[in-house]
């Protein structure tokens, strides 16, 4: 634990330069894209003459330079406060406490599937390369990975939802239900369940690919013709030899793919209407939100960090060799 | 009390017209109260109709707050009372005096009386609101002699025709005792909103759903028929067509569910696909055009680009049939102001090129005769295919166009502010007068950053007299003869070119009755729609 807490220690403050950077970079980049947050409004609210134009430019605060509005979101960035969202007329932390759960939720579940299946299908791949079966899921891994999330998505839609009616299309649980504790939860449970295989089964197969690669390569170490010299059982040699070993680089896809995972997934979050942290993003950019779309980013690359960190002890843990130099020094 | 005709009579006869009149409309029925789910694809930021008069509110707010008085297939003025039972402006065009409906409770149950009204056009449509600004620009004060009459005084003579054809849009009226002394564009009451229409203000949550309650105390005894609309938000375009079908909701209105689709889900036993109810939110497909641009200065190069577009192809091929090919600036459907009498420009592309070889302009050793840039707006499907059009439809003439994406504010910066286009399709609203919001397309000394205005550079005297001119004139008559005259010069002119007009599509399960019954039904207040069984 303290090992824990030392590092994120560390972690965190040597990312404040990094993460100062990113919101000047962010800022910088969405005030390059041509028309601003009015531009924006205007369109939605379909005309208006030029008064009216300029008092929105002046509540906004747009009729001020650049520099100087960075300078005041820095300012207010020291105190914590995260500012205000023009697009959405709400405070930005507010918006993101409320959208961020939502993203966790699913994106922590599919993350979390498509890891445990992934690895498993990897170690049934992996336990013999080059047999029948291996053929068969590297294959169908391969055709996984190479389809469309959205498209993936509709279809299970008009399956699932249009065609049997199993599941509800869209959505994060059912409107104005009033349900509570576990009816709840499961109700959740079913809205997510097709957004949650649409994205997992894309994962699935990278975890699958990277597993069943690892453990080909393990096969051929001299440590494990030693465990066959040694009259091992073979799934003794399959399971603690050849398939924990391999499971470090799955780590390491798993560590970056929580760092992408943070970030929510547009198409996904679109298409199955959940209010999530990718749609925001998409809202913040189009919006001309500088505000929010750089409290986005702060806070998606401070879950990073977290991410990080947490992906280092997992692998402290799961290979003593690693990681005790840093907690030490 | 000049209450000028009863409601029920109004709805009777509206009904038998526009089941005559319109196809998909339903006969009034009695539902069974029940919650009506819709699919909304926006979240408005401001959700007040009296300061932001745009249909994305309106969709929402209509069913909350009331406007002084509704659009109508058949009642007088093509308007059905709302909050004025009477309405009438002088013979000078000085005043306007409007007597207003008896025994109407704010849904704070506070009543609402004609400070009101004086409040929301003197503090908000006036000052604050979009369109309002336009429309009330000569608003000196609002008078209130008793609690039920308003007489609204212009400082100038302001048509009442432009006034009344403008009701249904500009006068959402708001509680006084809400924003008197408060600011208004910071009011919370802009979000949870308090009205006096037939359904409460009671939910919202972001990125989920609105949820409104029946008013049990409004004022049209039966109605209304709903106990609750829920509008779900939907922002993929193929999530309101599935949702339909799983029956997970009831209705999309604005052609949430996409043209291409439409053949498809139109077959699904159970649904009806309605076009009625858009009438009075005509969408025009226009080419603007930048005069500043020498080749299009020139009047027959933008007579030959008129005489390029396929204007019966747009309409079957991009709107899928869901259209009409415009003749000039005022829709056909503008049955008060469209004048059909205008130069034509039939698809001819010998006749486009034999023009633009007489301009001089004559095909390069390539083929091509000049290059334009064209921004095609990105608000809508049928615009962005449009813009595609637009170029293959130039290329057969010898004009290169090369066509730049972009997204919505940018389009909007690129075009109204920075004038770096030569032409531009857009999507302008007529919104009932020519005066509210399709003048200023022509009109010219405009500041640049004005949305949805004339920012091509187009300047001609003769048509900015006639505008002026109809904008003081207070004799219905004499102000359409001049709309008349300004249909034809803008098509003689063409500042810019109308292609085609259209309204939206609603798609609905069969069980909900009474769509589309009054020209503006998405954005008015579902009073009478219904679930059946």
């Amino acid at each position: 634990m303290k090992r824990a807490i030392v590092l994120l220690r560390r972690r965190l403050i040597g990312s404040i330069p990094v993460l100062l950077i990113v919101v000047v970079l962010t800022f910088l980049l969405l005030e390059a894209a041509s028309g601003d947050a009015v531009d924006a409004y205007l369109v939605s609210m379909g005309g208006g003459d030029a008064a009216l134009v300029e008092t929105l430019r002046q509540s906004y605060g747009l009729d001020q330079s650049v520099w100087a509005r960075l300078l005041l979101y820095l300012q207010a960035l020291a105190h914590l406060d995260l500012g205000w969202s023009v697009a959405f007329n709400r405070p930005v932390l507010a918006l993101i406490c409320e959208r961020l759960p939502n993203t966790l939720l699913l994106m922590g579940t599919s993350t979390a599937l498509s890891f445990c299946l992934g690895s498993l299908l990897g170690i049934a791949a992996g336990a013999k390369p080059g047999s029948p079966r291996d053929r068969l899921l590297s294959a169908g891994s391969l055709v996984l990975y190479a389809v469309p999330g959205f498209w993936l998505g509709l279809v299970l839609v008009i399956v699932f939802s249009v065609w049997l009616r199993w599941l509800p299309t869209s959505g994060l649980e059912t409107i104005a239900s009033g349900k509570h504790g576990w009816d709840r939860a499961l109700d959740i449970a079913r809205h997510l369940f097709l957004p949650v295989s649409a994205l997992g089964v894309i994962y699935l197969a990278l975890f699958l690919r990277v597993m069943r690669a690892g453990m080909a390569d393990v096969w051929r170490q001299d440590y494990i013709l030693f465990a066959k010299a040694r009259g091992l059982p073979r799934r003794r040699i399959l399971f603690r030899h050849v398939a924990r070993n391999a499971l470090l680089p799955l780590v390491t896809v798993l560590g970056l793919q929580s760092a992408a995972m943070i970030g929510g997934s547009v198409v996904i979050e679109s298409v199955f209407a959940i209010p999530g942290f990718g749609r925001l993003a998409q809202e913040a950019v189009s919006g001309r939100d500088a505000p929010l779309l750089m409290g986005i980013i702060l806070v998606s690359a401070v879950m990073v960090i977290l991410v990080n960190v947490a992906v280092d002890l997992l692998y402290a843990a799961l290979d003593p060799r690693v990681g005790a130099s840093e907690a030490a020094s | 009390m000049p209450v000028l005709l009863s409601r029920r009579l109004l709805l009777q006869s509206s009904a038998a017209f526009a089941t005559l009149a319109t196809l998909g409309f339903r006969a009034q029925a009695q539902g069974t109260g029940g919650r009506l789910i819709v699919a909304a694809d926006s979240e408005p930021k401001n959700l007040n109709p009296a300061i932001v008069a745009s249909n994305g509110v309106f969709f929402i707010a209509s069913k909350v707050i009331e406007p002084l008085a509704e659009a109508s297939f058949t009642g007088e003025d093509r308007l059905e009372p709302r909050l004025a039972t009477g309405w009438k402006g002088s013979a000078d065009g000085l005043s306007a005096t409007f007597t207003l409906r008896e025994g109407v409770k704010w849904h704070d149950g506070k009543p609402f009386t004609s400070a009101d009204v004086a409040f929301s056009a003197m503090n908000i449509w006036k000052p604050l609101q979009n369109l309002g600004r336009i429309v009330f620009a000569n608003l000196s004060n609002v008078e209130t002699p008793d609690e039920k009459t308003a007489i609204f005084r212009f400082s100038k003579p302001t048509p009442f025709q432009l006034i009344r054809n403008a009701l249904p849009v500009v006068t959402s009226v708001v509680p006084k005792h809400l924003y008197e002394g408060t600011d208004i564009a910071a009011n919370p009451a802009n979000n949870t909103l308090i009205g006096t229409g037939p359904f409460k203000f009671a939910e919202y949550k972001p990125g989920e759903y609105y949820r409104l309650e029946r008013n049990a105390d409004y004022w049209s005894e039966d109605q209304p028929k709903l106990d609750e609309i829920v509008y779900r938000v939907l922002p993929d375009r193929a999530g309101a067509g599935t949702a339909l079908e799983a029956e997970e909701i009831h209705l999309a209105a604005f052609s949430a569910v996409p043209l291409t689709d439409l053949a498809r889900i139109g077959k699904e036993p159970g649904i009806q696909i309605i076009s009625a109810g858009y009438e009075a939110l005509t969408y025009q497909l226009v080419v603007e055009i930048n005069h500043r641009r020498k080749e299009l200065a020139d009047l027959r190069v933008r007579q030959a680009i008129a005489h390029a577009i396929d204007k019966d192809f747009v309409v079957r091929t991009i709107f899928l049939g869901f259209a009409e090919p415009s003749t000039g600036p005022v829709p056909h459907n503008s049955t008060e102001f469209y004048f059909s009498d205008v130069p034509d420009y039939e698809f001819d592309v010998d006749k486009a090129n034999a023009l633009l070889d007489e301009a001089g302009y004559t095909r390069g050793s390539n083929g091509t005769r000049f290059s334009l840039k064209l921004l095609a707006a990105p608000y809508f499907n049928e615009t962005r295919q449009f813009g595609d059009y637009l170029r293959q439809a130039l290329a057969a003439i010898g004009i290169d166009a090369e066509l730049a994406n972009n997204d919505s504010a940018a389009h909007q910066k690129a075009v109204y502010t920075d004038h770096a286009f030569d032409l531009a399709v857009a999507p302008p609203v007529f919104r009932g007068d020519p005066a509210i919001s399709t003048t200023i397309l022509v009109q010219s000394g405009i500041p640049a950053g004005v949305p949805f205005s004339n920012q091509g550079g187009y300047a001609n005297p003769e048509l900015d007299a006639i505008i002026t001119k109809a904008s003081e004139t207070v004799d219905g008559k004499a102000r359409i003869d001049l709309y008349n005259d300004f249909q034809r010069l803008v098509a003689e002119d063409l500042p810019l070119i109308n292609v085609a007009e259209w309204g939206f599509i609603t798609v609905a399960r069969d069980t909900v009755l009474n769509v589309g019954d009054n020209p503006r039904w998405a954005v008015s207040n579902w009073a009478d729609t219904a679930l059946k069984g």
